[in-house]
């Protein structure tokens, strides 16, 4: 019988390979190399594709005279004032729409026919109404912001376990402490999936602004060298703008990992 | 103080639009330092029953009221069946919960949580979350929670349901302990006639179609040691009785699946 054994394995071991640490690293080093050659051997003109060492040493030029910092700071303005009152108005709203049928039934249709409005649309409305100085792209960040918070804020509060405000109810709980024990920390992953589909849009919605209208800004300064055909500066914009959307969203995981540790 | 059930009806429509009659005529009371189980097969209505008594879900007619209140609010601890924890709350939160509600004060939180958890064997816990806790673990902690309060009227609500069968056994002879020091006025509802038998000073047998009363009988057995082998030809008498109450509606309810 011996010799017609078969030993069971693992057939789903697949499911658990270990990836050693540097293959993160291994896709972005390939592409550069590829890219850094392909620029050496000038089979495209520099001037439609700079190589990856050119746009460092322009950056580096930039850091150096100082330009690139007050292009950066006007945009981490905008989008830190813009980001910030969207987010905190859309879970304020989105709280008060969930909690109380009264302004879900009244308010959730008016927030539902603008959602789907690209914001941007409204930039000439909001320069007529705000002037052209930085309120009308703070606005429009915020704007863009504060839309997709509600709706992930709302769908969080209507998906709050009703056995848990029971549970609060019996135990004392006013309305005003079942939201804030209750139903702000159940949504608290949905506001942090809002969050985060935001700081897309936010980025996006400042780049925009930028190039419409200002005289400083990554995105003024991407457009401005795009004009001037300098492309290896415009790549230092473009790099700049990679940069913040990644250090955005490490910045929202950690918030998200400090403030919702029982997940 | 003691609680009264009277004339409790408690009607429902279906998704059909027809009136299902869930409760009828429900009368009963708990009196001080009582422990009343409530015992049916599912459809009874029994949850709803505990439902409208801790407030959660008012009677179509009826009312409950608590007697011999002398001024003082009285107070509710309930413990669900679906545990029904915080989840962002470590044990210790959550067994504070009522008590901040309350406005106790944060001594008297830290006495009273540390005491609590330590009656319910929770200590060296009190850091973890929920989700870190085992299923009994949980209902230690929920009733940990509905301890603390101190509350005039305990409720239960299947609190042992969702435990394996082993732990279940531990458990209900730990109730049975901690109920002996503390002596809350209980109302636990379940559908298992062991437990029902193990635990009552009296059993409220209630029948489905509609959910009404259909026995109410006193354990004349000592509260403790109920499953010892001097009693186990009472304790199978009184759980038969049940059993003989319940079985033909048991056996429609399980028809129906």
């Amino acid at each position: 019988m011996s010799e017609q054994r078969q030993i069971i394995t693992n057939r789903v071991a697949f499911l658990e390979t270990k990836i050693p640490s540097y293959a993160a690293v291994l896709g972005i080093v390939c592409l550069l190399v590829v890219w850094e050659i392909i620029c050496r051997l000038e089979i495209v003109p520099p001037l439609f594709l700079p190589a990856p060492t050119a746009i460092l040493l322009a950056g580096w030029d930039m850091i150096a005279s100082g330009e690139l910092y007050k292009d950066l700071i006007a945009s981490l303005y905008r989008i830190g004032v813009g980001y910030a009152i969207g987010a905190a108005l859309g879970v304020l709203v989105g709280l008060i729409l969930g909690f109380s049928r009264w302004t879900d039934a009244i308010a959730s249709p008016i927030v539902y026919s603008i959602y789907p409005i690209p914001k941007i649309a409204l930039l000439p409305l909001i320069i007529l109404w705000m002037g052209i100085g930085e309120m009308p792209k703070v606005a429009i960040i915020a704007l863009g912001v504060f839309f997709p918070v509600v709706i992930n804020t709302f769908s969080g509060v209507k998906n709050v376990d009703p056995m848990l405000i029971k549970a609060a109810v019996t135990f004392g709980s006013n309305h005003l402490n079942v939201i804030r024990k209750v139903i702000l920390p159940a949504s608290l992953p949905m506001i942090f999936a809002g969050l985060k589909l935001s700081a897309g849009t936010s980025l996006l919605l400042l780049v925009s602004a930028e190039m419409v209208a200002a005289q400083e800004g990554i995105g003024a300064m991407v457009l401005h060298y795009g004009n001037l055909m300098i492309t290896t500066k415009l790549m230092v914009g473009v790099l700049i703008l990679s940069l913040l959307g990644l250090t955005f969203n490490r910045v929202l995981q950690w918030l998200e990992r400090k403030l919702i540790p029982w997940k | 103080m003691r609680i009264v059930v009277e004339n409790v009806d408690k009607t429902f429509v279906d998704s059909k639009k027809r009136e299902v009659t869930a409760l009828t005529n429900i009368n009963f009371s708990i009196e001080k330092e009582e422990f009343v189980v409530l015992v049916g097969p599912s459809g009874c209505g029994k949850s709803t029953l505990l439902n409208i008594v801790g407030g959660l879900m008012s009677p179509t007619s009826g009312t409950v009221y608590f007697e011999g209140t002398n001024g003082k609010k009285p107070s509710l601890g309930i413990v669900f069946q679906e545990i029904a924890l915080f989840p962002w709350r470590s044990v210790y939160e959550n067994v504070i919960f009522g008590l901040e509600e309350a406005g106790a004060s944060k001594q008297e939180q830290q006495e009273k949580g540390k005491q609590y958890i330590e009656m319910v064997g929770l200590s060296g816990f009190e850091n973890a979350y929920p989700k870190q806790l085992s299923g009994g673990m949980r209902q230690r902690a929920g009733i940990a929670r509905a301890l603390a309060i101190e509350p005039d009227l305990l409720l239960m609500d299947e609190p042992f349901s969702a435990l394996d069968a082993q732990t279940r056994t531990i458990m209900q002879e730990e109730l049975l302990t901690i109920w002996n020091r503390t002596k809350l006025s209980t109302l636990y509802v379940t559908h298992n006639i062991q437990e029902a038998v193990y635990l009552a000073d009296r059993v409220i047998v209630l029948s489905r179609h509609p959910g009404q009363i259909k026995s109410i009988i006193q354990i004349d057995m000592p509260k403790i040691g109920r499953d010892q082998e001097q009693y186990r030809a009472q304790f199978e008498q009184y759980a038969d009785q049940i059993w003989q109450l319940i079985r033909h509606d048991a056996q429609e309810a399980s028809r129906e699946g």
